[in-house]
């Protein structure tokens, strides 16, 4: 093959390849060094006992065994991740398509009500939810008074197990702005004359929605659910601050907090890494967790592709 | 018939702007009470009343004079600032590559770029720590967040190429044909194409380095001296335990900024978004 190619060409060829991996070089370097690499450490790590002072001992599957049958916070960990998938994320998909539809029906003030509703977004995490702890305090909580004030008893949500996980979605669904900039932007680009035409034919507001707006809307819906799916494997800070600041364990040196207050009600995946990887030094363990956290993000990922092959966007 | 329709749409403004109020409400109250708190004198935080019974601004300047405080502000824009630096000038080539030139391995490449962006960094973070701590000796300071941004950010570079999709080709070909070299096609041709996108991408990445609480919580946590904002208002709250009004001045003073930037650069801002979502 090559041998039919003139030199010339060949020459040509090398350069385009020189240049293409010039390009390419800050990336490759970074894959390799702070991907690759740190991967396949995770896996080594995850087959040894090591605590930071001695040097790693090999010690075959036990972390693995240790992990999948006496770990008492794992499976902890998955039901809740579980429960903020099908709670959390739906809730804050549907109002975040609520909000985007209300926001195209306005004409005079609708910059502003976008603005307002952007807003939140950017809120850094750690300062929104410090404030929303304070917000939602059953004590002096503005909100709990509101509650009170109709009549529905006081609600202890940040210290409450059967309440810290709906606060934390309040929270999620209060920092929307991004998925309605996405709604808005899709349910401007469906069709006037479609609307219209479903009008003429006497199509009242929920058909028009059933048979005009959701299909036009469904590939960005889905595009919200799967990537909320993906945040929330990642769902750390707001529940390490709000356990931490909730619980009134903050930061001291010599205090422990064990991530999850209230009683492991906000527990995840990322916090079990950082306390067994940072507190407990059990770095074994800690590995193993990484790479259970790693499968189930590769997965959803994997999904994700697969139903937008057009994220690609060229072919 | 004209009537019936009429108080049809008469009822349905109604309902669409009462909605519209409702929403409106649910977002900007919880900053309302924030600044309302951040005003109030330390007893009063402790009662249920909301209307502060006497303005107390003071409370602003003493958070200012938290020990740490200053600092925290000097760090955190060190990282945001020098780290949206060198994220952009290390991802725009990366990006580039991928979208204008043709080469084996492209898509596999793509896919690679894809499967860092939706990496949780708690993965990688136990090897990564052993390398920065016990190999670099760089543990207590912000360096190991700042350095690996200057060898390209998956979702910068994702982001980049999106955006570089959009430059038409002809315009690239022209300038080939004239003899000019890649490098200056990127920054004489393309690069003032894609303003708004470079600052999208900046706006994306400053805004991620100043709200970063994983990355410094696992790097500095043991040396105040290197905390940003975002991990620093945690530990805040820890030492003002009951004082809410100071720790909410402390928490306003930390979103401001952001939400000053934003006003700057709506427009920009908001086609990002868009474009991360939808136009993929």
């Amino acid at each position: 093959m090559t041998a039919a190619v003139p030199p010339a060409l060949r020459a040509q060829r090398r350069r385009r390849t020189a240049r293409t991996v010039a390009f390419l070089s800050p990336w490759l370097i970074g894959f390799a060094v702070f991907f690759a690499y740190p991967l396949g450490a995770t896996v080594y790590y995850s087959f040894t006992r090591y605590d930071l002072i001695n040097p790693p001992e090999w010690v075959g599957l036990q972390n693995w065994r240790y992990v999948f049958r006496d770990y008492p916070y794992l499976d902890k960990a998955l039901r809740n991740t579980l429960w903020l998938v099908a709670i959390m994320v739906p809730v804050r998909v549907l109002f975040g398509l609520g909000v985007g539809m209300i926001a195209v029906r306005l004409r005079r003030g609708a910059n502003l009500f976008r603005t307002l509703c952007y807003l939140p977004f950017l809120a850094p995490p750690v300062a929104a939810t410090i404030g929303f702890v304070f917000l939602l305090n059953p004590a002096t909580g503005p909100f709990d008074q509101f509650l009170a004030g109709l009549g529905l008893g006081d609600v202890g949500w940040f210290n409450d197990p059967q309440w810290a996980k709906p606060a934390l979605t309040v929270l999620a669904v209060w920092g929307v702005g991004d998925l309605m900039v996405i709604f808005v932007a899709a349910l401007v680009d469906v069709p006037r004359e479609q609307y219209e035409a479903a009008q003429l034919d006497g199509a009242g507001a929920w058909q028009r929605f059933r048979y005009v707006t959701w299909p036009a809307i469904t590939p960005i819906v889905l595009f919200a659910v799967v990537t909320g799916v993906i945040q929330t494997m990642q769902y750390y800070t707001q529940a390490m601050v709000a356990g931490k600041v909730a619980s009134g364990i903050v930061g001291a040196p010599g205090q422990s907090f064990e991530p999850g207050y209230p009683d492991g009600s906000t527990l995840t995946l990322p916090q079990l890494v950082y306390e067994e990887g940072f507190s407990t030094f059990d770095t074994g363990a800690a590995s193993v967790l990484s790479l259970i956290l790693f499968g189930i993000a590769m997965t959803v990922t994997a999904l994700l592709m697969r139903r937008r092959a057009g994220l690609l966007g060229d072919d | 018939m004209t009537t019936r329709l009429r108080t049809k749409r008469i009822l349905h403004w109604i309902a669409v702007h009462a909605l519209a109020v409702a929403a409106a409400l649910f977002f900007v109250l919880p900053f309302v009470f924030l600044f309302l708190t951040s005003v109030m004198t330390d007893r009063q935080t402790l009662t249920s009343d909301l209307w502060p019974h006497e303005w107390r601004w003071s409370n602003y300047a003493d958070v200012f004079s938290t020990p740490g405080f200053g600092t925290w502000w000097r760090n955190t824009l060190l990282y945001a600032g020098l780290g949206t630096v060198l994220c952009l000038v290390s991802s725009l080539p990366v990006a580039y590559a991928l979208a204008r030139f043709r080469f084996r391995f492209r898509g596999l490449a793509l896919l690679l770029v894809i499967a860092a962006m939706m990496l949780p960094p708690q993965v990688v973070v136990i090897p990564m720590y052993i390398f920065w701590s016990e190999t670099m000796g760089l543990s207590g300071s912000l360096w190991p967040l700042i350095i690996p941004l200057a060898f390209g950010d998956a979702f910068s570079i994702f982001l980049l190429r999106q955006f570089l999709l959009t430059v038409p080709p002809d315009y690239l070909d022209a300038a080939r044909v004239d003899g000019c070299g890649e490098v200056r096609i990127l920054l004489r041709i393309v690069v003032p194409m894609i303003r708004p996108a470079l600052a999208a991408v900046a706006l994306f990445q400053f805004f991620y380095c100043w709200n970063d609480y994983f990355g410094p919580q696992v790097y500095t946590s043991e040396n105040p001296g290197a905390w940003t904002l975002s991990y620093g208002l945690e530990s805040f709250k820890g030492a003002h335990h009951t004082n809410w009004n100071l720790t909410m001045a402390a928490t306003l003073l930390v979103m401001a900024p952001v939400i000053l930037v934003f006003f700057f650069a709506q427009k920009v801002f908001i086609e990002g978004v868009t474009l991360t979502g939808v136009k993929g």
